[in-house]
Parts: C-alpha cells; sequence; structure tokens
C-alpha cells in the first residue's frame, strides 16, 4: 500500500517535472523568442527592402542595409544601419548602441550637411522611417517590461505554437498583446496589439522563415495597422550571420563614412 | 593683414596637396586587406534632384529700383550627384553640381557644392577637395563651427543644406586609440551674407572694396566618446567670415580679420533626452584690446541645449546661448558717434519643436530665435509634404521681428513666405 502510494507520487512527480519540461512558463518562452529574433548569432548583416503601402495602394519603398553586433551576453548590442533608398535619403546613417538597463544610445548622420547629430532615444513607440513598425518593433523589447501569460499551445498556419498573453507594465500605446510563438523555432509567427477597448490595432505576421547559416529567421514580415489599414512589408534581400564585425564599425568614424565593403 | 599672411602663409592647397597625398600614401601601410589587388574604381551611382523655390517678401516698404527684395527668390536647379568608390573601399570620390536658373536676378550659374576625393585607410582617411564640414553640437548657433556659410539661403528659406557652404579644403582625420581626430587645412571662403540686391536695409549701400586673405586655415577637432558621452574639443586658426569695413577717405575698404577659437563641446543623455553643451572663445587678434571698432572684439560663447520626446513623433528642443563681449568699454569708447552700441552680453535663446505626421509623409516644424538682450526674434513655421518618395514640397515663412538694431530685427522689411518643390532622382 505504502509502496503504491509512493509509486503514485513519484510518477505523479515525474509527470509534473515532464509537463515542466514540455511547457515551459511564459517568460520563458518569451525570452527565448526575444533571443532568437533579435540575438541570432553573434552578429548580422542584412539588406532590407522595406514596403510601406497606404490604404489606397499607394507605396513608398525604403532600402538599407542593417549591421548588428552583440556584445558580451548581457544583451548589449550596436546597430548600424545605412539608407539606399529613397535617393534623397540615400547615404543617412542611424548608429543605436543598446543597453539591456537604460535608454539608448543614439546617432543619426545626415550627409547633406556632414552632420552627426546625437537624438533622444525616448521614442520606442515611434514610428521607425514612416513605416507601421517602430523602433522597439526593430531593435526589441526587454521580457520584463510586459507581464506574459501561456494561453495555450496551438496550430497556426501548420505549425505548433505557444500563444501568448502579454500585458505592458509602463504605460504604452496598447494595453495587451497577443503572440503566436513557434514551438519548435521559436521565433514569433504573429502578433496582435490591442488598445483598451479591445480593438484591434495592429498585427505582426512572419510570412516566410528560413533557416540562414544556422538560425531560423523571418526573412518577410507584414505590420498591418488595423484601423488606418495602412501596412508595412519588410523584406531580407540578403542575411548572414557570423560575418565578422568589428566593435569599432559602430562608431562616429564609420557613420561618417559607411564601410563600402559591408554596405553593398 | 592679409597680405601679411599671405607672404607668412603662402602654401595654398595646390601646392601641399601632392606632397600631402604623397606622404599618405606612402605611409598607408594599413590598406585594407585585399586592396592591392583589388579592382580599379567603380562606376559612379548618379542621383540629384530639381527643385524649384520661390519666396514673397511681406510688407510695405518700397524696394530700391533694380533690386529684387519683393520677390527675392525665384529659382529652378538641377543638382547632380555622383558618388563612387575604388580599391575595395580604399577609394572614394563624390561630385555635387548644382546648375543653377536665378529668375530672381536673372542669372545662371553652375556651383560646384562638393567635390572630392577620399582615401581610406586603417588608421586615417583624407578627404581633399570642396567639401562641407560641420563641427559643435548647438542647433543653428555657431560657436566652434566657423566654416563658411550661406546667410542669404538660410533667410530666404531655402533647404538647410544650403546654410553650409563647401570649403576647399584638405582633411585628414586619424584614429589613434584615445581619441579621434580631424585636421582641416582649407582656402578662406567668405560667409555669403544677405544683401541688397534680395533684402532691404535701413540707411544707405556701402560699396566697399573686399580684400579676401589667402593661405591656409587650420581646424583641429578632436573628438572621443567618455562613457554615453561625446567630448571634443575644437582649434581653429581662421578669419572672421564676415566683412570689416572700415574707411579711409572717401572710399570704404573691408577685409576679413584674423580669428583664432578655441572650444569644446560635450553631448550626451540626460533624463530621456539629449543635452547639448558648447563653449568657445573667439580671439580677435588684430583687435585684441577692443579699441578698433571696425573689427569684432573677442568674446565668449556658451550654449546649453536640450531636446527630447514629448510625444509620439514629437520633439521639443530648447536651447540658452550667451555672447560676452570682452573689452566692452573699450567698444563703447571707440564707438563712432551716431552707431548703436552692442550689449555687453547678448542672450539669445531657441525653441524647434517638430512633429511627424500621416507615416511621416508630413512634418510640422518650428524653429524661434528669441533675441533675448536686443529684444528682436526670428520665427520658421514651416510644412513639408512627401508627396511620394521622389516628391516632396515644402510651405514656410521667415519672420523676423523686434528692435531694428539687433541682428534678427535688421532685417525687419524681409519677412518672407517661401515655397520649395524639389524631385529626386
Amino acid at each position: 500500500m505504502k509502496l503504491t502510494r509512493l509509486f503514485l507520487v513519484l510518477i505523479l512527480a515525474l509527470f509534473a517535472a515532464a509537463s515542466v519540461q514540455a511547457q515551459p512558463g511564459a517568460d520563458d518562452i518569451v525570452a527565448r523568442s526575444l533571443e532568437t529574433f533579435y540575438y541570432a548569432g553573434d552578429d548580422q548583416r542584412t539588406r532590407v527592402s522595406m514596403r510601406l503601402i497606404n490604404p489606397q495602394g499607394k507605396e513608398r519603398k525604403r532600402v538599407m542595409t542593417l549591421l548588428r553586433k552583440d556584445l558580451g551576453g548581457e544583451g548589449e548590442q550596436r546597430y548600424f544601419i545605412y539608407f539606399h533608398e529613397p535617393s534623397d535619403v540615400k547615404g543617412t546613417t542611424f548608429m543605436v548602441w543598446k543597453y539591456p538597463a537604460r535608454e539608448d544610445d543614439r546617432w543619426i548622420f545626415i550627409p547633406a550637411i556632414k552632420l552627426v547629430r546625437r537624438i533622444a532615444a525616448d521614442d520606442k513607440r515611434s514610428s521607425f522611417v514612416g513605416s507601421d513598425f517602430t523602433y522597439e518593433d526593430v531593435s526589441g523589447r526587454e521580457v520584463g517590461d510586459e507581464s506574459h501569460s501561456l494561453l495555450d499551445e496551438t496550430d497556426l498556419d501548420g505549425r505548433p505554437v505557444y500563444r501568448i498573453e502579454s500585458v505592458p507594465k509602463a504605460k504604452a500605446d496598447y494595453v495587451r498583446r497577443l503572440s503566436w510563438v513557434d514551438r519548435e523555432r521559436w521565433l514569433p509567427l504573429k502578433e496582435e496589439y490591442y488598445d483598451g477597448r479591445g480593438e484591434l490595432l495592429r498585427t505582426f505576421t512572419a510570412d516566410q522563415v528560413r533557416e540562414v547559416d544556422g538560425h531560423w529567421t523571418v526573412t518577410h514580415r507584414t505590420m498591418r495597422d488595423a484601423q488606418s489599414g495602412h501596412h508595412t512589408e519588410v523584406v531580407y534581400d540578403e542575411v548572414n550571420y557570423g560575418v565578422g564585425l568589428d566593435d569599432d564599425l559602430f562608431s562616429e568614424r564609420y557613420l561618417q563614412r559607411p564601410p563600402r565593403q559591408w554596405i553593398r | 593683414m592679409s597680405r601679411q599672411m599671405s607672404a607668412t602663409l603662402r602654401l595654398g592647397l595646390p601646392t601641399v596637396l601632392p606632397a600631402v597625398l604623397t606622404a599618405a600614401l606612402v605611409w598607408g601601410v594599413g590598406l585594407p586587406a585585399g586592396a592591392a589587388e583589388a579592382s580599379p574604381l567603380e562606376i559612379p551611382e548618379i542621383h540629384g534632384f530639381l527643385q524649384a523655390h520661390g519666396a514673397a517678401r511681406l510688407g510695405g516698404v518700397g524696394c530700391d529700383p533694380g533690386t529684387a527684395c519683393d520677390g527675392p527668390f525665384n529659382e529652378q536647379r538641377l543638382q547632380l550627384k555622383a558618388e563612387g568608390g575604388g580599391l575595395e573601399g580604399a577609394l572614394g570620390y563624390a561630385g555635387k553640381i548644382d546648375l543653377l536658373h536665378d529668375a530672381a536676378l536673372g542669372e545662371s550659374e553652375a556651383d560646384i557644392r562638393e567635390l572630392y576625393a577620399d582615401y581610406n585607410a586603417e588608421r586615417y582617411t583624407l578627404r581633399a577637395g570642396r567639401q562641407v564640414v560641420t563641427w559643435g553640437v548647438a542647433d543653428l548657433l555657431f560657436i566652434n563651427d566657423t566654416f563658411p556659410k550661406d546667410w542669404t539661403a538660410f533667410y530666404g528659406g531655402l533647404p538647410l543644406e544650403y546654410l553650409k557652404r563647401g570649403s576647399d579644403a584638405l582633411r585628414l582625420d586619424l584614429f589613434p586609440e584615445f581619441a579621434d581626430v580631424q585636421l582641416v587645412l582649407a582656402d578662406f571662403r567668405p560667409d555669403r551674407l544677405p544683401d541688397r540686391e534680395r533684402f532691404v536695409f535701413p540707411g544707405q549701400a556701402i560699396q566697399a572694396e573686399l580684400d579676401e586673405p589667402s593661405g591656409l586655415e587650420v581646424g583641429l577637432r578632436v573628438s572621443r566618446y567618455i562613457g554615453s558621452w561625446d567630448g571634443a574639443l575644437y582649434l581653429s586658426r581662421t578669419h572672421y567670415r564676415a566683412p570689416a569695413l572700415r574707411q579711409v577717405g572717401a572710399i570704404w575698404q573691408g577685409g576679413f580679420p584674423r580669428l583664432n577659437a578655441y572650444g569644446a563641446s560635450l553631448s550626451g543623455p540626460l533624463g530621456s533626452g539629449v543635452l547639448n553643451l558648447e563653449a568657445g572663445y573667439y580671439d580677435s587678434v588684430e583687435d585684441r584690446d577692443g579699441n578698433d571698432p571696425a573689427i569684432e572684439n573677442s568674446q565668449t560663447r556658451l550654449l546649453a541645449g536640450y531636446s527630447r520626446q514629448i510625444g509620439a513623433d514629437t520633439t521639443l528642443g530648447v536651447q540658452g546661448y550667451v555672447e560676452w563681449m570682452h573689452d566692452h568699454d573699450a567698444y563703447r569708447r571707440t564707438l563712432p558717434a551716431g552707431q548703436t552700441e552692442r550689449d555687453e552680453l547678448r542672450g539669445v535663446a531657441t525653441l524647434r519643436l517638430t512633429r511627424f505626421q500621416m507615416h511621416q509623409t508630413l512634418r510640422l516644424s518650428l524653429f524661434a530665435f528669441w533675441g533675448i538682450s536686443e529684444g528682436d526674434g526670428y520665427i520658421i513655421p514651416s510644412a513639408r509634404y512627401a508627396f511620394s518618395d521622389a516628391l516632396w514640397g515644402e510651405v514656410g515663412a521667415n519672420l523676423l521681428v523686434g528692435d531694428r538694431s539687433g541682428q534678427f530685427g535688421v532685417l525687419g522689411d524681409n519677412d518672407n513666405l517661401y515655397m520649395t518643390l524639389r524631385y529626386a532622382f
């Protein structure tokens, strides 16, 4: 009798352990998803085409090269963006030193007046170059910025996913975010942002996912503004990881004279 | 003095350039890997724009006959821009030429805005030719940026890039561990100041012969990151770019007196915004005791600025600026009768408010100068709309108010509305 009980307890314990392993906590899922989405590899070079499409179907286009390097394991990152198109802003460069626990440092270089200017970084929710993506969408957020709960495990377009609900801790332009995170590849495949009245604000979709240099990568994505109908499509024309970017690339020198080796 | 200068410093850029370039190539041990066997020059990319700009003066003061002061700007320009490189990034070149039809004055010209070649090595870079150099952290106030400017374009509402004039210069950037060092050797170019062809001024016109200095000007900037702050020190051995006029008998003569400027700047995060600090000492070499009323006295200039986001896509920037004239007593003693006395301390405050709307296709902007001590001001509201990636239009105004003896107020009869249309390709 005693033995049976012990056996049962053991079985239950094992079961519990197994289910913990199979179903990690919401914070762990989000952390791993952010890690996969924003921190893949030690560095990354991407040539990006961005199409900004208004409700009437009129298009604007941004083409840029994005260089990223991770410094250490604490989440500190450096970003460098060079704009190829449109021609009126060609040569404009943008640099971000991103820190896990405080505001980023940001600089912009405006080639027409050869001006390097430090810019205020308190605009995570501002639009990135007029698109439907915010600065935060481009460079990532912290796990601790939101409270997460796992809603269920389901399928999305044939992929197994965790469905997560996240609520921002500080005031933001959304009050609730639903995300569908791939259970095997850990990439967010879809996200929905809702306002206080429960109205859908924006929808993110990962339209194409490929494995590049051993890292699962969203190579085609869309952000759609549900209220205005404006949407932005982002396509990675080229992407590589572990290309060997130097730390000193992310400095005023290269802001003024973009490294031609990487900016093609 | 300028003649004296040219005697002691007769090394013009054309003489120095080949020697420096040769030296640079010899020292070019740090060539990027593979540069030696790389393909030569790339085919340049050609871009540019077509731009129309017009400004109409507001207000009823009559124009002098034969001037364009009622419609100071009516111009069409084609800018062609070529850029390229070679030797795996070791070489670079760029040219920007404006073909300008100035219908206001009935003139046409080709204006070489920039034309330079770059040499990039691992530890240094060289840029030779006509180029724009921008220093300092202030916004539309200048302390350590002693490089030439076009105030005519600025007061006429032309796009901001036309405020900066290129310098014919050799620029060497060195990148040792401890700092970035920039050395600029340049030929003198004056500022372009509002004149009576397009602007209305009180008083009589003065015809003066201007003697431009020859010889090289030298600028040195040393900068580095100090934690999250950008720090820089500046030295300029240059000239005032506005002429100093003096009456000799019946005629007026003008020159550009020597100026040495020393300064520093610091820029970094404060709260959720950016704090900019800049200071400079202007050593008026030819009037160190302040007794020459034709030449600016020495000055100390101080600036503090702060900018931050105040809402989504909305930025607010404020600045406070002080100009302290040294030897003010000597200045007062020697000031010719009838001339308005300038204050020992001149204070200016500025405000910049920028808001983007409609997915950043609409930019609303307000820039205002307030001459605190001189009791004048300059307000520039503008709205720019991007019809597409290629085409934008801007309407705005230059409004100059307040005391007519102030730096802005003196242009008080020149309020204007302007419009710019640009098609980029």
